[in-house]
């Protein structure tokens, strides 16, 4: 099994085709290389269908890629590769279960007992700032509450790896800003490597050491760029404003936007416009 | 009637015109409740007046013969006859615990086989594939002549009538504990397996929790069921049980017997529904609540 205790991804020409109902084989990622250093975070955008979350699902181990090679630490992925958390791009709490005892899961599946678990779970929770919601279930959450429990209970196991799928695609912007801040703050004390998918270019160069830009679908690396922005970041809504930021969102927009637009002429066959999407 | 699907709409109270404050509000939709409750009552005691009334009165003006159609006051006296006087096979109480007995072993017989296979091949994609004719073979056989097979084979004890029950109600929690399994949310079940679940542990936190809310839906309709097997088996051959007694009445050309001892199941049933409805409510109670109060009532 593949182990992150040197939290290194190394993505070798994967390509993955899938079956489609009709018989037809369907290729939805190319050829896609790149690596992830430990405790470097890494972004991933591209137009919506280029095969994002299918890269995300064959580094977890929770699928195979049809060609290429995964590695995590060194080590072909097969299997649920160890120390790996992932934030999901649907929802994925278990509905029946509390607050308190979704966020418990992860160290009971790694065989804590009950209580000890539960008492991680309170810790974690008073992190994400959720101390008096331990007793509710999902569904008597806000989205931006559900959120922060769904981040609670993936750093919980204390990953190597962290790999979250538009995690804050769903939230205002004004909550997203607050929980970029939040996954900041965290990921700052215990740095694992972080690759993190996202439709928002400004949310992908706040955050990220290295930006992957992926081609229209059969999605393919089109380019990386590493983000020079110094550490602590601060926070996300000021950088914003700060020159090598605007100049770093200029140079990926103008190659990300060719490929937005191909995308969406494809599946919309509609007029192209022009602009920034985010 | 509770449904398997889940809801996510919250209920809303009705009658909030604006300018009223709050407490107007309130006070003024908890007297559309109670009027809409009272009037509801008055038609639901309006329709058993005009039926069992016009029942009886066909009956007493002759229109209808009350020899084979039976009478509401017929009924009553046997009913109080059976209670006090019990039958030829000991006494009422004995015969309706005999069948309450045959149908709770049977019922739990099969709810217990019917969730662990359901789960078992919900799981496995070999066993599912493996098993599926033969299943749905055994399904196909009518069940009454499994009935006879069981009386022939295990003779007029308790033994049939419990195994009747449970193959009744074991295909409908199969199906159901067996479509729920395969309905767990895939987001959900990847993320158990990337937060290092077992095999063992994603069937306990997430598949059977899931799947629950089928299998309860079908232990509505399976606990009817495992009372139809009880009585059909004491109807095929029986020393004791209400199949028995309502079996005795129709060869005595006694219609009230008959309609009086189906009183009795009718409201055995509706007192396991009622009891399934507290499980479910309490199993269940982290589900959102229903659309409207009154969609929950019936
Ligand atoms: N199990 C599957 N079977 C067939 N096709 C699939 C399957 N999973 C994904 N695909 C296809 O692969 C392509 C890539 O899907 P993927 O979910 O990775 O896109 P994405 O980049 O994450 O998109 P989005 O940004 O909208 O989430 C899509 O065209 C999708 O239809
Ligand atoms: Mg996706």
């Amino acid at each position: 099994m593949a182990d992150a205790n040197n939290g290194r991804i190394e993505i070798e020409g994967v390509t993955k085709r899938f079956l489609t109902p009709g018989g037809e084989v369907f290729t939805a990622i190319k050829d896609v290389s790149f690596t992830v250093e430990p405790g470097q975070f890494c972004a991933v955008v591209g137009p919506t269908g280029c095969g994002k979350s299918t890269t995300l699902g064959m580094v977890s181990g929770l699928d195979r890629p049809s060609e290429g090679t995964v590695k995590v630490g060194g080590k072909v992925v097969d299997g649920i590769t160890d120390g790996v958390s992932f934030m999901f791009q649907a929802d994925a709490l278990l509905p029946w279960k509390t607050v308190l005892a979704n966020v418990a899961l992860g160290p009971i599946f790694k065989g804590a007992s009950k209580a000890e678990a539960q008492a991680r779970a309170r810790d974690w929770l008073r992190r994400v700032g959720l101390t008096g919601f331990e007793d509710r279930y999902p569904h008597q959450l806000s989205g931006g509450m559900r959120k922060r429990v769904a981040m609670a209970a993936a750093l919980i196991n204390e990953p190597k790896i962290l790999m979250m799928d538009e995690p804050f695609g769903a939230l205002d912007v004004q909550t997203k800003a607050i929980m970029s801040n939040e996954l900041l703050g965290l990921w700052e004390q215990s740095r694992p490597a972080v690759l993190f998918i996202t439709h928002d270019l400004d949310e992908a160069v706040a955050l990220a050491d290295k930006v992957v830009v992926m081609t229209s679908s059969p999605g393919t690396v089109k380019a990386v760029y590493d983000i020079d922005l110094p550490r602590p970041r601060g926070s996300v809504q000021e950088i914003r404003f700060e020159p090598r930021f605007l100049e770093l969102q200029h140079q990926i927009w103008d190659t990300l936007r060719e490929e937005v637009e191909r995308a969406y002429a494809r599946t919309a066959g509609g007029p192209v416009t022009e602009g920034k999407a985010a | 009637m509770s449904t398997a699907s889940p809801s996510t709409a919250t209920a809303s109270v009705d009658g909030v015109a604006a300018g009223q404050t709050p407490s107007d509000a309130a006070k003024s939709a908890r007297r559309a409740a109670l009027n809409r409750k009272l009037s509801v009552w008055g038609a639901r005691i309006g329709l058993a007046v005009v039926i069992i009334g016009g029942w009886q009165a066909f009956t007493t003006w002759g229109i209808v013969d009350p020899f084979f159609f039976g009478q509401p006051s017929g009924i009553w006296s046997r009913l109080i006859d059976l209670f006090q006087n019990g039958t030829e096979f000991g006494s009422f109480y004995e015969n309706i615990w005999v069948t309450i007995e045959e149908a709770l072993l049977g019922f739990a017989v099969g709810a217990v086989s019917g969730v662990i296979l359901g789960v078992l091949l919900g799981q496995s994609r070999f066993l599912a594939d493996v098993l599926g004719p033969y299943i749905k073979i055994v399904n196909a056989i009518p069940r009454i002549v499994l009935g006879a097979i069981f009386v022939v084979a295990f003779g007029i004890g308790a033994t049939p009538k419990i195994l009747l029950a449970a193959v009744l109600v074991f295909f409908v929690v199969f199906f159901n504990a067996f479509q729920g399994v395969r309905e767990v949310d895939r987001n959900i079940l990847a993320n158990a397996k990337v937060l290092g679940a077992s095999q063992l542990q994603i069937v306990r936190h997430v598949v059977v929790p899931s799947a629950l809310t089928w299998i309860i839906a079908s232990l509505h309709t399976a606990f009817g069921f495992a009372i139809v097997g009880a009585l059909v088996g004491e109807v095929l051959g029986a020393q004791q049980g209400l199949g028995l007694v309502i079996k005795t009445a129709q060869n005595n050309f006694d219609p009230n017997g008959v309609f009086a001892t189906m009183l009795v199941i009718a409201v055995l049933v509706l007192v396991a529904e009622s009891l399934i409805s507290r499980l479910e409510r309490r199993l269940l109670s982290w589900r959102p609540p229903a659309p409207s109060e009154a969609a929950n009532s019936i």
